[in-house]
């Protein structure tokens, strides 16, 4: 009967499936984990106000339960505490995010269920999302617009002046980043342009005279600028609000720092939702604050996706080139053997091997030529001579240049002969032949080569610590001072920024949710390339569909 | 010099004297052409001039150097690396195997039709006009122009004139032949070489193929290579019967085919090996 089923062959195609089976439910379920665990950090969760006695002396903690766990009574019992008047083995603890940072020890607590006298969830509970140290939690007691007290409706006042502020802070930092930064920026190309005359000796009092008027409407300019920067942050700082945290003292929060006010439970299902989708919008659209423990991703984004796009910029040209050649031109002999041989090893080399590579070549001698010929001026700070966004693209093209030449030579070999054939029978020189008809042919291909290049490229880290990311980047590698694209610029990583927030940051436990929901949002990037690439692939299959009858 | 034979063929062409054909006459003249793959010797001393503007056909069993010898006038050979030659063939008084010969320019004056049709993946206006584009020409009023006429001139114009912007894949596999008779023809070659062109075709494709060769003949010199000998008794003026690397027998269809003066033709004509 066994032996019936063996030879029926069913054994096999339940141990194929079961294989394919194995690998869909971990990724759908590696999927699942950091989706579900990066995007609940945006929903609302409900503050909870906790009277405590016990263990600890008689107090009330507000915050939200991020996490509960069971430790044995022993093991409690060896690290001090009374657990005598309980039976159980485990007692249950959960963690309180409690917030207010600057007034308690640790923003984040252990607290043992079996100290609980009662637990609340108050409707009057505002939570206070601040530029500065982080969440506080509290009830709104006053609220004081230009010094006087609001008496009519604060709360409601309360949110439109949070809304107002954050509108003239946006202002400033617009005017900071935007006009001022311009100002700034055009100040050092003078400087290095004084620089750079008094180098070539061609310093004439006529030049200086021209730098030196140049600056001086700069500095007018400047002058006007910071005014209004002035103006726009005194505006903003004219409102408090009064609050009463959980110590039961009033607190004065300045309303300029906070960046946003809600009431958690308070909200219904649909307020929830929308607080939610703002909350993610905001990560994916915002600057990172506070080491990064807090705030967007923006910049990690942009980096990433800027620097891979770089990458496949580089790559496609000299992977493809260097296939047509490996595959038309060179003699089929031993040594091209070995290249094709070198070629698909180079795929295996550790990642970091190209960091160091990177650093040592493109970062020390290519950039720090291009200084010496092109910045004389800079000297002694380096302009190309230090990590930057262009080194990370190259070396990461050098990392996947073996997946690109692979994968065009195999789209190269599948052109049917006939197809050559014809074309070289018109006239067409071999050149000619590969540029109007087999490369176009072997697109397709070549786009496979580029979908498997960029999701190894986007999901490096390691060799990228070397050659150009940085865990906070003051400036984008575009933006509108000339020229534009600042390839020299370092920039930053979602990958490693899910290192850094995840092992360097100071607060583990702030920094948690963070992990999982950028890491969600670099699987998004990458899938969203791939997805995009793929889509490109599919249009070229569908037009170069080749001679299959 | 020209000696008019009497009487005429199927096709009413007058009977030339192959073995003394005048200059003009000759299209292509092929002289002592041995042709190697590494060790061995595929072709030997070919000798024979196949006439202008008529229909010259090769039969002889597989392997026997039919194809080689289509491949050798416009040089397709080169491409195979071990491939080795040595004689002349002659193209206006002009050895193409002559190291000045730009082979591209030679392949534009010999076009060539392979045994399955290789369309390109492209529009089948852009297959007609691929040639043209290679020789830089670009007035739209011009290339409009040569699709048109290749497309008559290959009897497809009509099946397509509606779709010349869609793919040329969506072509049946006799329509995709003549297309690519069309293509060749485009860039206005002196000789066309065809073959095995209906080897991959249907019964009817063949016969529109077929009757398109005829009418090819008064505009180009045709050079057929078929292993069907009642393909080569209805297209050709001239055949030339190939067995083991030799050319056994020439002459014109009619002759070859009743009259036969070599033993081995007989045989391969009367059906005993081929």
């Amino acid at each position: 009967m066994v032996k019936q089923w063996f030879k029926s062959g069913s054994p096999w195609i339940w141990m194929t499936g079961g294989a394919v089976s194995i690998s869909l439910i971990s990724v759908i379920g590696l999927l699942a984990m950091i989706a579900w665990k990066g995007l609940s950090f945006f929903w609302p969760s409900e503050v909870v106000e906790l009277k405590l006695e016990g263990s600890v002396p008689k107090q009330t903690v507000i915050g939200e339960i991020y996490d509960r766990e069971m430790v044995p009574k022993s093991r409690l019992e060896a690290a001090g505490y009374d657990l005598s008047a309980y039976q159980d083995e485990y007692i249950e603890r959960i963690l309180v995010k409690t917030g207010n940072r600057e007034y308690v020890d640790l923003d984040f607590r252990w607290i043992l269920t079996t100290d609980i006298q009662s637990q609340t969830k108050p409707e009057a509970m505002a939570v206070f999302e601040r530029s500065k140290n982080g969440n506080f939690y509290g009830y709104v007691e006053r609220v004081i617009e230009d010094g006087k007290e609001v008496t009519n409706a604060p709360k409601e006042r309360l949110v439109e002046l949070v809304e107002r502020a954050v509108d003239l802070n946006e202002e400033a930092l617009d005017l900071q980043n935007g006009d001022i930064g311009h100002i700034n920026y055009e100040l050092e190309r003078l400087r290095l342009k004084e620089k750079k005359y008094a180098l070539d000796n061609a310093l004439t009092d006529e030049v200086l005279a021209d730098l030196e008027s140049k600056r001086a409407e700069l500095r007018a300019e400047y002058k006007v600028l910071e005014a209004r920067l002035f103006e726009l942050r005194k505006k903003a700082k004219r409102d408090q609000v009064v609050v009463r945290d959980m110590r039961g003292e009033l607190v004065t929060l300045p309303i300029y720092q906070v960046l946003d006010l809600w009431f958690p439970n308070d909200m219904g299902f649909f307020a929830k939702l929308g607080h939610f989708f703002v909350q993610s919008g905001k990560f994916i659209s915002d600057d990172p604050r506070e080491a990064n423990t807090e705030g967007g991703v923006f910049p990690a984004i942009f980096g990433t996706v800027f620097m891979v796009m770089l990458m496949a910029v580089i790559v496609t040209p000299f992977g493809v080139v260097a296939a047509i050649y490996l595959h038309e031109y060179a003699a089929k002999n031993a040594v091209t053997k070995m290249i094709r041989i070198a070629v698909i090893n180079l795929a295996g080399v550790p990642s970091i091997v190209y960091g160091v590579f990177g650093l040592g070549f493109f970062v020390y001698m290519l950039g720090g030529s291009i200084d010496q010929l092109f910045y004389p001026e800079a000297a002694p700070s380096p302009v190309f001579g230090t990590p930057g966004v262009i080194w990370s693209a190259l070396t990461l093209a050098i990392l996947t240049l073996p997946v690109v030449i692979v994968s065009t030579e195999e789209g190269l070999s599948r052109i049917p002969s006939s197809v050559r054939h014809g074309s070289l029978a018109l006239g067409a020189t071999k050149a000619e032949t590969l540029w109007r008809i087999i490369v176009p042919m072997a697109s397709p291909a070549i786009m496979t080569g580029l979908i498997l290049a960029v999701a190894r490229a986007a999901g490096e880290v390691a060799p990228l610590m070397l050659v150009g990311v940085v865990k906070m980047a003051p400036t984008l590698p575009i933006d509108g001072n000339f020229p534009f694209v600042h390839l020299d610029r370092k920039f930053m990583h979602l990958g490693f920024h899910i290192y850094d927030v995840g092992f360097q940051s100071p607060n583990v436990e702030a920094a948690r949710p963070l992990v999982y929901a950028t890491a969600f949002l670099l699987v998004s990037v990458i899938i969203a390339l791939n997805i995009t690439a793929i889509g490109i692939r599919n249009h070229l299959r569908e037009k170069f569909r080749s001679l299959e009858h | 010099m020209i000696t008019v034979a009497p009487e005429v063929n199927n096709t009413n062409q007058v009977k030339l004297d192959l073995a003394n054909l005048s200059e003009e006459q000759t299209a292509l003249e092929i002289k002592d052409l041995d042709l190697y793959y590494g060790d061995k010797q595929a072709l030997s001393k070919i000798n024979m001039k196949i006439p202008k503007g008529q229909v010259t056909a090769f039969i002889g069993p597989s392997g026997c150097g039919k194809s080689t010898l289509l491949r050798c006038i416009n040089r397709m050979n080169d491409l195979v690396d071990i491939c080795r030659i040595e004689g002349e063939i002659n193209l206006h008084g002009q050895n193409i195997y002559d190291k000045s010969v730009d082979v591209a320019a030679l392949r534009r004056n010999v076009g060539m039709v392979f045994q399955r049709p290789n369309p390109f993946p492209k529009s089948i206006y852009e297959n007609v006009v691929y040639g043209l584009r290679l020789q830089g020409i670009k007035d739209k009023r011009k290339l409009d122009e040569v699709v048109e006429r290749s497309l008559r001139g290959a009897a497809l114009w009509d099946e397509v004139k509606d779709r010349l912007h869609d793919s040329a894949f969506g072509l049946s596999g006799g329509q995709q032949q003549r297309l690519v008779i069309a293509r060749s023809i485009a860039i206005e070659p002196e000789v066309l070489l065809l073959d095995e062109p209906t080897s991959a075709l249907d019964p009817i494709s063949t016969l529109v193929i077929e009757e398109l060769i005829n009418d090819l003949k008064e505009k180009y010199t045709v050079v057929i290579v078929t292993h069907n000998m009642q393909q080569a008794a209805r297209v050709s003026d001239q055949t030339a019967f190939m067995y083991m690397g030799e050319l056994i027998e020439y002459a014109d269809t009619n002759t070859l085919f009743t009259t036969p003066s070599k033993k081995k033709t007989e045989d391969y004509i009367t059906g005993r090996y081929g």
